[in-house]
């Protein structure tokens, strides 16, 4: 019950902030149009690239942007406050609560991530379905991964961001390690370009990357690229890298919380 | 002595410019180990935005009757300009924290323009890594061009003309923050997302958006044009072929309307009174 209050609150305080989420869906339906056509003109040079088809090609293109925010790709969400309260010490206050730091920090992420997921989500998918033709799940199968893919995205890429604020307890600034872990997230998550068209050996290790839980796997489960057994596969990939992620923030927390020091006065 | 200080005077703003930018390199510079992953991680964004690019063409030969070194000369054009802008002036972007915060009421008390102010403001070193990778890539693709006197001077107008383009972008849409503070993202459809349209040649768009972007709002300036004039093309589009000289009256346009905007913005500013 505790973590769903947390939750909830940080859903609201995102939604206190209409004109940045406005500017901000704005923003990904302009860069949807432009991938959109992009795209369309490599479908129409190429008919059958990377198994996608010119649909599956612009549907992927909106998931993504639905998607950019949610599992905040670039960074950003609870992650960011974290490491800014390691560089100013009231991280203290958060390792004396009552409530695990992580626990915390991730029921606020999803309470975070739903609002993206409504707001700067929905909103844009709905404009690329006005402009484009995109394509809807075809069975309940892919409706239903596909709805639980997204939190396992959002907590793989929680387990990342995690980490990269967590440098800031050795490194006081974490916006290094925040520049360096968006660019590698932009790139093998397959947000850049579909890790489909990766050739050889490029495409076998960005696929079995953490980063492509985030936006290839989500998306293949909508295109009903995954089904059956595979789309149980595809799920325990994600989790599994959640599991992975989220035992190494615990641990790499264990060996900060002793590095600490709190001033008193 | 009064002719002297007259002489000297449009130099005042830059070198104000330039010790401000100073102290942040310094305090950037400062914890060494977050600025050498910044610039690495920086500089691999940009390498990887390329490869992105390349990696289509593993698939493709030509995109929208381009081949990849065209695209490069595109991609290196309005790279270089969006990097000279973000460099010098990316600040910008955070003026609606700047008007929430108050901290332009301290800017406002103080001798130096307040544009140079907000420019200059955290300066980075980082940025430096757009511009070079942007260059990497033109370079490597000015063998697909057939190179002449007259077209040399086009190469560089096409730099000197995209920067500032870009540098009016900026500032443009950045002002948007004087009325509604938080909705600074609203910027980076028409900058960022701006050098996303022209990494790409006009002719995958439709034909009625490439006029948008010649009459309305005029990117297609910033590389297309210059570009096509570079390459000896035809306009795919029937647009007439003086346009493609046009990038330096689309730049004056462009910074001289941000000028306007601003000067509007600052006037419109009440303070927050916190």
């Amino acid at each position: 019950m505790l973590y769903v209050a947390i939750a909830t609150r940080a859903f609201r305080r995102y939604s206190t902030y209409r004109a940045a989420t406005l500017a901000g869906v704005f923003t990904n339906s302009v860069f949807g149009v432009i991938y959109s056509f992009a795209y369309l003109a490599l479908w129409d040079a190429n008919p059958t690239a990377g198994g996608y088809d010119k649909v599956d090609a612009v549907t992927y293109v909106w998931l993504g942007q639905a998607l950019l925010m949610t599992v905040a790709l670039w960074g950003g969400g609870t992650t960011d406050d974290l490491a800014e309260r390691i560089r100013s010490g009231d991280v203290a206050i958060d390792l004396y609560r009552p409530v695990g730091v992580i626990q915390w920090y991730l029921a606020a992420d999803l309470g975070r991530a739903a609002y993206h997921l409504l707001t700067r989500g929905l909103a844009p998918t709905v404009v690329g379905a006005v402009l484009f033709q995109i394509a809807m799940p075809d069975s309940p199968a892919a409706a239903l991964g596909f709805l639980v893919s997204v939190p396992l995205a959002v907590v793989v890429s929680f387990g990342l961001r995690f980490l990269v604020a967590s440098t800031a307890f050795w490194l006081l600034d974490a916006t290094g390690a925040r520049t360096l872990s968006g660019a590698l997230a932009i790139f093998f998550s397959g947000m850049a370009l579909p890790l489909v068209l990766f050739p050889g050996w490029l495409g076998i290790l960005a696929e079995s990357l953490p980063w492509s839980a985030m936006i290839q796997v989500p998306n293949d489960i909508w295109l009903g690229r995954h089904t059956g057994v595979d789309l149980l596969g595809a799920l325990a990939f994600q989790a599994g890298w959640a599991v992975v992620l989220l035992a190494a923030c615990w641990l790499v927390l264990a060996r900060a919380t002793r590095k600490v020091v709190v001033q008193g006065g | 002595m009064a002719d002297l200080a007259t002489l000297v005077r449009p130099w005042h703003p830059l070198a104000r410019y330039g010790e401000i930018a100073r102290l942040w390199i310094r305090a950037e510079i400062s914890y060494p180990a977050s600025f050498a992953m910044l610039v690495v991680g920086s500089m691999l964004i940009n390498a990887l935005d390329f490869v992105g690019i390349a990696i289509m063409f593993s698939s493709i030969d030509q995109l929208g009757g381009f081949e990849l070194r065209e695209i490069a000369l595109l991609y290196g054009a309005t790279g270089i300009g969006i990097g000279v802008a973000d460099t010098l002036i990316g600040s910008v972007e955070r003026i609606g924290e700047y008007v929430r915060t108050g901290r332009l009421d301290q800017m406002l008390t103080k001798p130096v323009p307040l544009l140079v102010q907000v420019c200059s403001d955290r300066f980075t070193l980082r940025r430096l890594g757009r511009i070079t990778q942007a260059t990497v890539v033109l370079v490597w693709a000015l063998p697909v061009v057939d190179w002449t006197p007259s077209r040399v001077g086009m190469a560089l107008v096409m730099v000197l003309s995209s920067s500032a383009l870009f540098f009016g972008l900026f500032v443009l849409f950045s002002c948007i923050q004087f009325w509604t503070t938080d909705a600074n993202e609203f910027a980076n459809a028409f900058t960022y997302g701006g050098n996303t349209l022209t990494q790409y040649p006009l002719t995958i768009f439709p034909r009625e958006l490439a006029i948008a972007l010649t009459v309305v709002l005029p990117i297609a300036f910033v590389n297309w044009y210059p570009c096509l004039y570079l390459l000896g093309r035809p306009d795919p589009f029937g647009l007439p072929e003086w346009l493609q000289f046009c990038s330096p009256l689309a730049a004056a346009v462009v910074v001289t309307a941000a000028l306007l905007v601003w000067r509007t913005g600052v006037r419109h500013y009440t303070s927050t009174g916190s």
